[in-house]
């Protein structure tokens, strides 16, 4: 059996990035995220995998540092959280707009400024819709525990460079912060140089005779190629929307009510729904683990089948649009959210669900 | 099986590593585990709390505001905590700087002296690990075989003479606990 190690969120990440064979790791502390540079530096992977660890001197320098990473098709990543995403977002629209992969960690705080360092989920709408210019999305992943902080490393790499797109994983003071237990999968050596010219046959490398040279920019003056180019995005959104849904079902066989709920919110909602079955309430949650691409169909069939809909975030409502789109008017959607650091309890959530669906 | 355990006391009191070594001592012995700490602007006034929750089965919600118990350092965690047991369930407390005592009748009270504890062992540091006794005897959750080994994975093999005396600690917490 694999080893279990108690360990933070934050750390899983960075000893995920190590066993996985990142390549480089470029950030700037901040609360609550910085363990992960923390434990990168007391691991000192240069000194094992030769993984690079860089720390940049602003959240601007680390984003375009990944941007250059990537050019040469390497691993790379970085990780922040709410207002050094904010300064990010001009490189990850770029990096979009370039076609590079790479991977970043949101573990989101409360805003909007410098608001609060405890846990939020409220930048949903900047993550899943984009955040930078530009008719751009990223592959958003919704991490719930501290295994799926280390598991979804590997996982965002994957997907960042099966279709050349930024992933971000998006987390939040509490899973960020949370030790649990974590099963460590085998060490994975990092790519050797002929390994990245096979998987990356765009990047950067210095041109050789039998191939034209390749160019990374996201710069493009001329209208018709433009537009080409974003259509061709788009293309990518729709099959990555077609093939990377994931979400997760808790007793929605035969639930006349439905929660929606993602990252730390699912847990708690999992104790909510528990609560209410208690009671005798048919309820079941659907928790999506992507949050782009969204599990709309999954939804949708719901919304045929139950009374109504609910969706529980720590913001005062962003995905609950996206419940709404999905459900497209066949069951009412309501909401329930706290901000500020707050954080529902199930009880507390249990009664709004009942006032919601006026149920004693 | 479903524990749910706030503790909390001041920043250097080892609030944190006790949580972290109980939560390792449950691994040992197989069970779920979550380690949620305060760390927002109350921890950069001195105080530390953490919230340990270890169960049978997987955790849900790491987030709780009723505790089965509250192991209480300082007389903040005190007002804070006392009304958060729930009805039935244990305070654990030091009394060293405590001027208003625990008055709830409802559940069950223990006090350790664990700083006499700690200078009897010679060394302040293995405090937390006297109140950590205190709760173990009143509320077995694990093993002696799986304390030593959750000690073996907090403290690193160079320092391994602390592992007998975190023991030793463990042992004469459990053995100087009150149960009031």
């Amino acid at each position: 059996m694999a080893e279990k190690i108690l360990m933070k969120g934050n750390e899983a990440i960075a000893i995920s990035a190590i066993r996985n064979g990142v390549d480089g790791y470029f950030g700037y502390p901040i609360t609550p995220q910085s363990e992960v540079m923390e434990t990168l530096m007391k691991e000192r992977p240069w000194l094992s995998t030769g993984m690079v660890v860089l720390q940049a001197e602003s959240e601007t320098s680390s984003i375009n540092m990944v941007y250059g990473g990537a050019s040469t098709g390497k691993k790379v990543m970085t990780s922040s959280s709410s207002p050094g995403i904010s300064l990010m977002c001009e490189g990850i629209s770029y990096m979009a707009g370039a076609e590079l992969p790479c991977v970043i960690v949101d573990c989101q705080r409360g805003g909007p400024g410098l608001g609060t360092i405890q846990p939020s989920q409220s930048d949903y709408n900047q993550v899943v819709k984009g955040g930078g210019h530009g008719d751009y999305k990223n592959i958003v992943l919704a991490p719930a525990s501290a295994q799926d902080m280390y598991d979804f490393v590997d996982w965002g790499f994957d997907l960042a460079f099966k279709y050349r797109t930024p992933v971000v994983i998006l987390a939040d003071g509490i899973i960020g912060q949370m030790m649990e237990k974590v099963e460590l999968r085998p060490q994975k050596p990092r790519r050797t140089a002929e390994q990245v010219s096979q998987d990356a046959p765009w990047a950067t490398l210095g041109k050789t005779p039998d191939r034209e040279r390749n160019i990374i920019t996201s710069l493009s003056l001329e209208a018709d190629v433009q537009e080409r180019f974003n259509r061709k995005l788009q293309a990518k959104y729709e099959e990555i929307s077609r093939n990377e849904v994931k979400y997760s079902t808790y007793m929605t066989e035969d639930a006349e009510y439905i929660l929606v709920a993602f990252g730390c919110s699912s847990r708690i909602c999992e104790a909510v729904t528990d609560i209410l079955r208690a009671e005798g309430i048919k309820v079941g949650l659907l928790r999506p683990i992507t949050l782009f691409p969204f599990p709309t169909e999954q939804l949708a069939e719901l919304s045929k089948k139950v009374k109504s809909m609910m969706s529980i975030e720590l913001n005062l409502g962003q995905m609950v649009e996206d419940v709404r789109l999905s459900c497209e008017g066949r069951c009412p959607v309501g909401f329930y959210g706290r901000q500020g650091g707050n954080i529902f309890t199930p009880e507390e959530i249990a009664e709004e669900f009942k006032k919601f669906n006026n149920l004693k | 099986m479903k524990e749910e355990i706030i503790i909390a006391g001041f920043g250097g009191q080892g609030v944190l590593s006790m949580g972290k070594i109980l939560a390792y001592c449950a691994i040992m012995q197989d069970m779920e585990v979550t380690w949620m700490p305060s760390y927002g602007p109350e921890m950069r006034g001195g105080t530390a709390n953490v919230c340990v929750i270890i169960s049978d089965k997987k955790i849900s919600s790491p987030i709780v505001t009723k505790y089965d118990t509250a192991i209480i350092l300082n007389q903040q965690s005190l007002d804070k905590f006392e009304s958060a047991v729930k009805p039935g369930g244990l305070l654990v407390y030091d009394p060293n700087g405590i001027n208003n005592p625990p008055t709830r009748t409802d559940i069950k009270i223990c006090r350790i002296d664990a700083i006499s504890v700690a200078a009897k062992l010679g060394n302040s540091k293995v405090y937390n690990m006297a109140v950590m006794g205190a709760f173990l005897k009143v509320k077995p959750l694990v093993s002696f075989e799986n304390i030593d080994k959750g000690l073996a994975k907090c403290i690193p093999a160079r320092y391994s003479d602390l592992i007998s005396l975190n023991r030793a600690a463990i042992e004469e917490g459990m053995k100087s606990v009150e149960e009031l």
